[in-house]
C-alpha cells in the first residue's frame, strides 16, 4: 500500500490520543491531571463512540495506580499506555522502578509541567528529567508530529528491548496547540507495529512464573546489569527503527541527535522538546546575520547518545546547553549530563549553561539573539563568564 | 503422595495441592496455611498480585516460587491496581475471568497493605468492579518487617512500635473495621473467614470465584511470631477468635448479612479465652481486658442487628 498520509490539525494531546488509537493499545489506565487529561479524554471518546475496539479503559484513583495497573496489564500480555504531568509523574516514581525492573515495555506521555510549589501547569522538564534514574527511556518531542511518531515508534522500541519509554512533550506549547499532523493509515501503521509479542506472560498457566520475587545479594546485581545491557542495546534498535520509520514515512529518527546546520558552525544551541523549534528558527536568521550557529536537538535522554554527542562535540568551538530544568545544587540537567559524557574524550569545546523557560517562562527567537550574542563574546575571549546563567532572571 | 479417587471423593477440602512444601513461613503460620488453601481451591488458572509481606517470602525469592501458578510480586499500596490490571489485560486477550473454568485473578495481601497503605487502591478497584477477589490475610500486624502495628492491630496488644511499658500501652485504638469500609462500597460479595475453619473459607472462596464483580474476604490468620504464642496453639486461636466473637464470621451479599458461626445458638465465650496463650496481652490488665470485651460485645450486637434487619 502506497503511503498517503491523512493530514490532521490536532493538538498535541490529541496527536497522542491518535498514536494510542492507531498503535492498537489494549489497556489504558490513567488518572487526569493539567495538562495531560485531554489524552486520555480523546481516548475515551474514541472508546464511546467505538472508533477503537478490543480495549480496556481503568479510570484509576491516583496516579501510582494508574502506573500499577498499566504494570499488571503489561504483564498480562496487554499493549499497555498511560499518560500524566509534573505531580502525577512524581506520584508514579516507585512505579516507574517497578515497570522497568519487571522489563515491561509500557508507553507513557509525559507532558512535561512544573514541579509545585508555587502551583504552576506551565512547561518546565524538571519532572520527566527527575525519573532519569528510573530505567525508562525517554523521547523528548518538538512538536505536535513528533508526539504522533513518537508514540508509535516507542511501542516499537520498548517491545523489542522490554523496558518502559516516556514521550515527553510540553505544556500547553504542544499539549494545547493545533497543528497539522500526517498521521498514517490504519494499516501501514499494522505493517509498522505488529501486536506485541511478549517472552513472558503471566497466562502461562502450566508454565508458571514469578516476576518481582525478592532477589538476593547473588542474584540482584545481574539484574541491574541487565537492565543496563537493554539500555545500552536500544541505541541500535532506536538507530534501526527510526531509520525504517524513515523509509516508510518520510521523517527519518534514526539519530538521537538531530542536527540542523552544524555542519560549519563555530558554535551550536543544544537542547530539548519544543524550545527546539525556536532555537532552529533563530539559527535561520542567525546565519543571515553571519553567525555560523547550528542546532542539537536532543531526542533520546534515556539512552544518553553519548557517541552522537562526542561527533558533533570534536568539530565545534563551544556548546550552548538550554536546559528547561534545573538539578538544585549542581546545574541543568542536559549540560551536566552532556559535560560528563565528553569527559574522557579529547572533545573539550566551551560549554556554557543557560536555564531557560522554568515554569512556562516565554522563550523566544530574540533570546536565541542574545545568547548567540554571549556566546560570541565567550568564544572570541576564550573562557566562560559564568558556567550556568539564569538567563531570565529579574535583577 | 497420590491419593486414590475414592478417598478424594470423602475429603471436604480438595486434595490439590499447588503450594509446595520447602516455603519459608515460620512454624505455625496461619497465613501460609490460608494460601494453601487459595491453591487448593482455585487451582492453576490463578494470577496472584503480593505486595510486600510475609506472602513475599513465604512465596520465595528469585529463581524459586513455592505457587504453582503465577504471581506478580508489587509494591506495598498497589494490590488493588495492580490486579484491575490484570484483569483487564485478560478481558482484552478474551480470557474467561470468574467462575469455576475462568481465570481468577486474586490479590493477596497482609492488614498493613489492606488496612493501611493500600486501602486506597483497595477502594479503587472495589468501587471500580472488577471481576476478581481480594483477600486480606490478618494477622494484626507488620509481621515481615518485625511486628509493628498496623490499623489492624487490637486494642492493648503489645508490637514493636507500640510497646507497653511499666505503666501503660501504647496501642489504645481498636482494630480497624476494614471488611465495614469494604462493605460501604456496595460490592456483591465480602466475607470474614478463619484458617481455623477451612471447610468455611474454601466455600466462600467458592462463593466468590462464582460471583461476578469484585469480592473481598478478610481472613483471620494467626502469627506466633508476632503474637509470642506457641506455634502449636494457631488454631486453637483462631477458633478462639471466632467463638469468643472477636472475629466472627459472616457474610455480606448484595445487600444482605448472614452470620454462620460454628455454634450460631451458643453465646460467645469471653475474651480472656482468646488473650490466652498470647505474649502480646499479657500485661493487660482485668480493666484492659473489659474496654476490650465491650468492644467486641458491641460490635458483635452491631453485627446480629444487620444481620436480622438485612438477613
Amino acid at each position: 500500500m502506497e503511503y498517503k498520509p491523512i493530514r490532521k490539525v490536532v493538538s498535541g494531546n490529541y496527536a497522542a490520543a491518535y498514536a494510542v488509537k492507531h498503535a492498537r493499545v489494549e489497556v489504558v489506565a490513567a488518572y487526569p491531571i493539567t495538562p495531560q487529561t485531554s489524552i486520555i479524554e480523546k481516548i475515551a471518546e474514541f472508546i464511546a463512540n467505538d472508533e477503537i475496539e478490543n480495549i480496556q479503559y481503568v479510570p484509576v484513583e491516583s496516579e501510582h495506580s494508574a502506573m500499577a495497573a498499566s504494570i499488571g496489564a503489561s504483564a498480562t500480555g496487554a499493549r499497555a499506555f498511560t499518560a500524566t504531568s509534573a505531580q502525577g509523574l512524581a506520584l508514579m516514581h516507585e512505579m516507574l522502578h517497578w515497570a522497568a525492573g519487571a522489563r515491561l515495555p509500557i508507553v507513557m506521555v509525559d507532558v512535561n509541567r512544573a514541579m509545585a510549589p508555587p502551583w504552576s501547569v506551565w512547561d518546565d522538564q524538571t519532572d520527566s528529567l527527575s525519573q532519569r534514574d528510573t530505567g525508562w527511556m525517554q523521547f523528548y518531542a518538538e512538536n505536535n508530529q513528533e508526539v504522533y511518531d513518537g508514540v508509535l515508534m516507542a511501542f516499537k522500541i520498548a517491545e523489542t528491548v522490554n523496558l518502559p519509554a516516556m514521550v515527553i512533550e510540553s505544556a500547553f506549547i504542544l499539549s494545547h496547540t493545533y497543528d497539522v499532523v500526517e498521521m498514517i493509515p490504519q494499516e501501514l501503521v499494522d505493517e509498522f507495529l505488529p501486536p506485541r509479542k511478549p517472552l513472558y506472560t503471566l497466562t502461562d498457566f502450566d508454565n508458571p512464573i514469578s516476576v518481582g520475587a525478592l532477589g538476593t545479594p547473588s542474584d540482584y546485581y545481574e539484574f541491574r546489569y541487565k537492565l543496563a545491557k537493554a539500555m545500552e542495546d536500544a541505541k541500535k534498535v532506536i538507530h534501526e527503527v527510526g531509520k525504517e520509520f524513515g523509509e516508510r514515512f518520510g521523517r527519518d529518527y534514526s539519530q538521537m541527535i538531530e542536527l540542523y546546520r552544524t555542519e560549519d558552525a563555530d558554535f551550536v544551541f543544544m537542547g530539548m522538546g519544543s524550545l527546539m523549534g525556536t532555537v532552529k528558527q533563530a539559527v535561520d536568521l542567525l546565519r543571515e546575520e553571519g553567525y555560523k550557529v547550528g542546532a542539537a536537538k536532543v531526542r533520546w535522554f534515556r539512552p544518553f547518545p553519548s557517541e552522537e554527542l562526542y561527533e558533533l562535540a570534536k568539530n565545534v568551538q563551544a556548546i550552548a546547553v538550554l536546559d528547561r530544568n534545573f538539578s538544585f545544587g549542581q546545574e541543568g540537567i542536559l549540560f551536566n549530563e552532556a559535560k560528563g559524557a565528553l569527559y574522557n574524550t579529547d572533545a573539550k569545546p566551551l560549554m556554557k549553561n543557560y536555564i531557560v523557560g522554568l515554569g512556562g517562562r516565554d522563550f523566544t527567537v530574540n533570546d536565541v539573539r542574545k545568547i548567540a550574542e554571549n556566546m560570541k563574546a565567550i568564544i572570541d575571549k576564550g573562557e566562560l563568564d559564568v558556567e550556568v546563567d539564569w538567563y531570565h532572571l529579574k535583577r | 503422595m497420590e491419593i486414590p479417587e475414592n478417598v478424594k471423593k470423602r475429603l471436604s477440602i480438595p486434595a490439590d495441592e499447588h503450594f509446595y512444601a520447602g516455603h519459608t513461613a515460620c512454624q505455625g503460620c496461619g497465613a501460609s496455611l490460608g494460601l494453601r488453601y487459595v491453591l487448593k481451591t482455585y487451582g492453576k488458572k490463578t494470577i496472584f498480585t503480593i505486595p510486600a509481606c510475609c506472602s513475599t517470602i513465604i512465596a520465595g525469592a528469585w529463581p524459586y516460587s513455592t505457587l504453582d501458578a503465577p504471581l506478580f510480586h508489587t509494591a506495598f499500596e498497589t494490590t488493588g491496581a495492580v490486579m484491575s490490571g490484570v484483569e483487564a489485560a485478560l478481558k482484552v486477550k478474551g480470557y474467561k475471568v470468574k467462575g469455576e473454568d475462568g481465570v481468577m485473578v486474586v490479590g493477596w495481601a497482609g492488614d498493613g497493605g489492606t488496612a493501611d497503605i493500600g486501602l486506597q487502591a483497595l477502594s479503587g478497584f472495589l468501587e471500580r468492579g472488577h471481576d476478581a477477589l481480594y483477600i486480606m490475610y490478618d494477622n494484626e500486624a507488620y509481621m515481615n518487617t518485625g511486628i509493628q502495628r498496623s490499623g489492624s492491630t487490637p486494642y492493648g496488644a503489645w508490637t514493636t512500635n507500640t510497646p507497653g511499658g511499666k505503666k501503660h500501652f501504647l496501642e489504645k485504638r481498636h482494630k480497624k473495621k476494614v471488611i465495614d469500609i469494604v462493605i460501604a462500597h456496595e460490592i456483591p460479595y465480602a466475607a470474614t473467614a478463619s484458617v481455623a475453619y477451612p471447610e468455611d473459607f474454601i466455600r466462600k472462596l467458592k462463593k466468590a470465584r462464582d460471583t461476578p464483580g469484585p469480592s473481598f474476604i478478610q481472613l483471620f490468620a494467626p502469627c506466633p511470631t508476632g503474637w509470642r504464642s506457641p506455634t502449636d496453639k494457631s488454631i486453637e486461636l483462631a477458633r478462639l477468635a471466632v467463638q469468643t466473637a472477636y472475629f466472627p464470621l459472616f457474610e455480606y451479599e448484595n445487600g444482605k448479612y448472614k452470620i454462620n458461626m460454628p455454634s450460631p445458638k451458643k453465646e460467645p465465650k469471653p475474651i480472656e479465652e482468646f488473650l490466652k496463650y498470647q505474649g502480646r496481652f499479657k500485661y493487660m490488665t482485668k480493666e484492659d481486658i473489659e474496654i476490650l470485651q465491650q468492644w467486641v460485645n458491641h460490635e458483635w450486637e452491631k453485627l446480629k442487628k444487620l444481620a436480622e434487619i438485612f438477613g
